[in-house]
């Protein structure tokens, strides 16, 4: 069935990506590369401090038109999203700080310029008088502060406790060993390349707000700007231009772009906000941060019998719009077993609000921590019982016999062979060899270590799913309108927006499978309110099952009608026609796109008199059949060294088994998962935000905050298996998070392995040598005190 | 962020750039590559009135060699030191190879990460070990300080206002002279957070050892630097390294001692392998 595999340019080819050529010339347009006549540049004044009341803000006389603060706009309802959830609590952004500011980077005013250097020189001139409160910096301290509160409406700092416990008690206790560990992930920022932007007029011709965005989500900001903004819906287009990566960090309503949409409705003229890597850094560190507190069951043979858990995520001051704070801590909870096959779970998981950024999903969603936490716990396991942490990570994953399984946290797994894809990992790696090698000894004194962490990722979750987090936003179907055009091409139009995805190749891809049109000939659009049927976007992995799904059903949609016109033009009847290779083919010769889309537009005489109205578009939607989710997932295996003198980590090399189902170009999962684990491992070894005791940031330039680069990076080995969904067209899962799961969990299990001899366990991202000398100095001491005793 | 507004001046030669930063003693900064000052300017930390742009003055731009030494003007790029290997003076081009990306080698200048003054920056500390002398212009003349002797502490050096750093005459090695110089990033291209420098150079009886990446200039290590002289990479035992790292950089962390100390010894072990 598949065109791809036979060098095709269908489902399953390795083709390249359509939108390369623009981006590689430099000829893409972002927001950043738009100039309109009488733009006005807008930057933000931010707080110093994380914490305190906002007695009054004063701007010099003779610039009310050039400084604004929160007195100034009225019209912008403050952000709230209210959750469902029993114990959520809300929080309410200003769109400029009002009572307090509550995370140092705050907006607390703004101003506008002709240039940004201007607005920041504007920004200069305002006063403000704050008076400070005692920052909240640890989540574990600010959970049982109830005297210093983030919202004083309160009676507490939890945004929301989550609970689950399922067979616990009966399956602890049948175990022989129990194994504590304490692990954490710190606080990052996501850092795409491009930060966020907003550019906002008033368009007189179409008597709409026109807002250029960097979102992810167009139509999900619509709907929030009109929200906000007090508007309605017909009155607002978004559009996303090209988009330098998003990462979770641009499907929310920010504070700054309800500013830059209210000035251009009160001043009728362009306005503009780009936001700078330092103010990404410092108001944008908003993801990643969890505490786990893990107490693991398990038999003598390190068979997981039941886990005990307390998870507390650092949830910052804001719960944001539309995701809601619950998005994190609900996917903590329910994803923590992972891919293992164990009865008992208790589970209780604690968002706390602190003065820091607000948490923010970031590729991944809660299951990078919970991977850590989990593998990292395996691994524990296998030392407790005096086992190879390989041997005990595959007798604990679910079995294909078991497929489809639900899980302990009532997680529905359709499909897939997880131990095929760790096993394959191993060989891939050549375990063997890196154990020799690691008993020989290096001659520059380094540790070998290898490792080895497993994961499934729910991808592409439905309306169930969602409902039970408690957003105010569910997804459901997503649609696709496409439209033949004279010639033989095809528009595609959908709702989700690609930004470093390769949809525009994808999406194609799919449509040439249905229709056999040249990929060249397609063109896909997407991003752009005005012109493409409602989604709400591309996020967890869902825009290729979803949008993909519905571009298959509507390209499917056009057959018969073709078939029809078909017939006529050829001269027999519909049932002697078959459609193949892009033509409706009869007894007696072919009728193409061309000639079908030559009868429709310029040609009608041509037309059959029972001709389908519908004509050559058509606008169908998708939703897969069981809508819990399509579960891809992989195992990762690495090899590093350890510089025990320097702490520094080597990665040596990196393999990586998934399973997306059935690929629609290869070559794209392997971009998205090579990109992914980059960020893995900036989250492993490099990337922190450090707050002091006052919540103050460490970092605000890259020189401050490391991410990975092209060196720190090794050559990835991608592999791939191939067990279609169920549940999906074509079987296809969604993947573009799985990369960015798997790396922290792999590296520090290999470190691990490394310094197992020095009795060194590390369990806090990311791995700094400043850490990793700790450790070894930590358990060199505790061994002299051991020997001494 | 962008820079606050401030006056750009271009400097025709020494002379002219002198007299422009004596006009304005405190509010006048020299610019060379920009690749320090640059993001400084954009994110308002550094705020000067005038700009003194020193890239255009061809003087700064010489590499001469004066027989026992090499003259390199303070405007020579990173990247021009890494091309042009210079008789003698081997180390300036392995070096130059290893200062952050290739990008701000184009740009970054000798003089300008001298007079930037960061104390992890690779000029300070192998110019500090090279025994090479920094030549000043100011509005009463010129003068010569040792490398060692420049910075004062973090982004602090003896410069007046009124001057600029001209250039630096670096000592051409012995023909038995061995060079030791490493440095522990935790990525490639960013500033080291361990780094040492080791000349033994008999010909001219010289044992200089420099550790750098400390708190404030690169210090030197002399003790151990004699040691291993006269009993070669082995003298330079953990406690001798510890004691002396403890002397110049007094209460460092386990940590932050043992990558120093790690630096120390490696930088050794690459003069004598």
């Amino acid at each position: 069935m598949s065109s791809g595999a036979a060098g095709g340019q269908g489902v399953g080819a390795r083709i390249r990506r359509k939108e390369d050529s623009r981006h590689l010339h430099g000829r893409g347009q972002f927001v950043t590369d738009m100039i309109l006549p009488g733009q006005r540049e807008v930057a933000f004044l931010r707080s110093p401090v994380a914490h305190a009341r906002l007695i009054a803000v004063r701007k010099p006389a003779g610039y009310e038109g050039r400084i604004f603060a929160r007195p100034d706009m009225p019209e912008i309802a403050a952000i709230a999203a209210p959750s469902t959830l029993p114990t959520f609590k809300l929080s309410e952004q200003h769109p400029l700080a009002h009572d307090k500011v509550r995370f140092v980077g705050e907006a607390i005013a703004c101003a506008v310029g002709r240039t940004r250097a201007e607005a920041e020189d504007f920004c200069e001139l305002v006063q403000f008088d704050l008076d400070e409160l005692p920052a909240l910096v640890d989540s574990t301290k600010a959970r049982l502060d109830r005297a210093v509160r983030v919202h004083e409406q309160w009676d507490d700092n939890l945004y929301l406790t989550l609970q689950m416990d399922n067979g616990f008690d009966e399956c602890a206790k049948r175990a022989d060993v129990v194994v504590k560990r304490e692990i954490a992930l710190s606080r990052q920022s996501m850092n795409p390349m491009e930060c966020r932007a907003t550019l906002a007029y008033w368009d007189e011709r179409a008597n709409q707000l026109m807002v250029y965005s960097s979102s992810q989500t167009p139509h999900l900001l619509r709907v929030g700007l009109a929200r906000f903004l007090g508007l309605n819906e017909e009155k607002v287009r978004v559009v996303s231009p090209d988009v330098g990566g998003g990462f979770g960090y641009k499907c929310i309503v920010f504070p700054e772009d309800l500013v830059v949409c209210w000035l251009a409705l009160r001043y009728r003229r362009p306005f503009r906000y780009i936001e700078d890597r330092r103010e990404h850094l410092v108001a944008g560190a908003n993801s990643r941060q969890h505490h786990y507190s893990l107490t693991a069951y398990a038999s003598k043979e390190g068979r997981l019998l039941a886990l005990d858990a307390q998870v507390t995520v650092d949830g910052g001051a804001y719960s944001n719009w539309p995701f809601t704070i619950g998005l994190e801590p609900g996917q903590a909870l329910g994803n923590l077993p992972g891919p293992y096959e164990f009865r008992g779970y208790r589970s209780k998981v604690f968002c706390v609000a602190t003065n820091k950024p607000g948490f923010l999903p970031y590729r991944g969603v809660a299951r990078t921590g919970v991977c850590f936490a989990m593998e990292l716990m395996i691994d524990a396991i296998a030392r407790a019982v005096d086992r190879d942490p390989y041997e005990v990570r595959l007798q604990n994953l679910v079995r294909p016999d078991q497929m489809p399984y639900n899980n302990v946290a009532r997680k529905h797994y359709d499909s897939g062979d997880y131990p095929r894809a760790l096993k394959m990992a191993r060989e891939k790696l050549d375990a063997d060899k890196w154990l020799e090698r690691q008993k020989r000894g290096e001659p520059d004194g380094r540790r070998i270590g290898i490792g080895f962490a497993s994961y499934c990722e729910q991808t592409a979750h439905g309306t169930s799913v969602f409902a039970a987090w408690g957003l105010p936003m569910t997804p459901g179907y997503d649609q696709a309108a496409v439209r033949l055009t004279a010639g033989g091409g095809l528009e595609v139009r959908v709702g989700v927006h690609s930004h470093g995805q390769g949809m525009e190749t994808t999406l194609a891809q799919l449509a040439h499978e249905v229709l056999g049109i040249d990929v060249a000939r397609i063109q896909v659009v997407h991003g752009d309110t005005g012109t493409t049927p409602f989604s709400t976007g591309t996020y967890a992995s869902r825009s290729i099952v979803m949008s993909g799904g519905a571009v298959v059903n509507a390209c499917k949609e056009l057959i018969p009608r073709l078939m029809r016109i078909g017939a006529h033009l050829l001269g027999c009847s519909q049932d002697e026609v078959k459609f193949e290779e892009g033509a409706v083919v009869g007894p007696k010769g072919r009728a193409t796109l061309a000639d079908i889309t030559e009868a429709w537009y310029m040609r009608p005489e041509r037309l059959p008199a029972d001709v389908d109205r519908a004509g050559l578009e058509a606008s169908v939607a998708f939703k897969p059949k069981v809508d819990t989710g399509a579960f891809t997932y992989a195992s990762h295996a690495v090899a590093v060294a350890v510089d025990t003198e320097t702490g520094h980590v080597e990665i040596l090399d990196y393999v990586i088994v998934e399973d997306c189902g059935t690929l629609v170009n290869p070559m794209v999962v392997e971009g998205q998962t090579m990109g992914g684990v980059a960020q893995g491992i900036g989250t492993a070894l490099y990337e922190e935000q450090q707050y002091d005791v006052n919540g103050q940031p460490n970092a605000s330039t890259f020189m401050d905050y490391l991410l990975p680069g092209p060196t720190e990076v090794p050559a990835l080995r991608v592999y791939h298996l191939e067990t279609p969904s169920p549940y999906t067209q074509y079987g296809i899962k969604g993947m573009g998070e799985g990369g960015a799961i798997a790396p922290p969990a792999v590296i520090f299990n290999a470190v691990n392995n490394a310094l197992d001899p020095l009795g060194v366990e590390v369990n806090e991202t990311p791995l700094t040598p400043e850490k990793v000398l700790g450790a070894i100095e930590r358990a060199r001491t505790e061994k002299e005190k051991r020997e001494a005793a | 962020m962008k820079a606050a507004a401030f006056e750009y001046r271009r400097a025709r030669d020494v002379a002219d750039a002198v007299k422009a930063l004596a006009s304005m003693p405190g509010d006048a900064k020299p610019l060379a590559g920009g690749q320090s000052l640059g993001p400084m300017l954009n994110l308002r930390l550094a705020r000067p009135k005038v700009l003194v742009d020193l890239a255009r003055i061809e003087s700064l731009r010489q590499i001469r060699d004066e027989g026992d030494a090499w003259v390199i003007g303070a405007g020579v790029t990173h990247a021009e030191l890494e091309d042009r290997p210079l008789a003698g003076c081997a180390p300036l081009a392995a070096v130059a190879r290893t200062i952050a990306y290739r990008a701000i080698r184009t740009r970054g200048t000798i003089g300008g990460s001298l007079a930037h003054a960061d104390p992890a920056a690779d000029w300070p500390l192998a110019l500090s070990a090279l025994d090479a002398k920094l030549l000043l212009a100011g509005k009463g003349g010129r003068r010569e300080v040792p490398a060692g002797e420049f910075m004062k502490s973090a982004f602090a050096t003896v410069l007046g206002d009124d001057e600029i750093l001209e250039a630096v005459r670096v000592p051409k090695l012995g023909a038995s002279a061995a060079w030791g110089y490493y440095k522990f990033c935790r990525k490639t291209g960013e500033f080291p957070e361990a780094s040492a420098a080791l000349l033994l150079d008999p010909e001219r009886r010289l044992a200089r050892l420099y550790a750098g990446a400390l708190h404030g200039a690169p210090r030197a290590l002399d003790g151990v630097a004699r040691a291993v002289a006269q009993g070669g990479a082995r003298a330079a035992s953990p406690d001798l390294v510890d004691a002396a790292l403890e002397r110049v950089a007094p209460g460092m962390g386990p940590g932050a001692r043992k990558m120093r100390a790690a630096a120390v010894r490696r930088a050794i072990e690459r003069a004598f392998s």
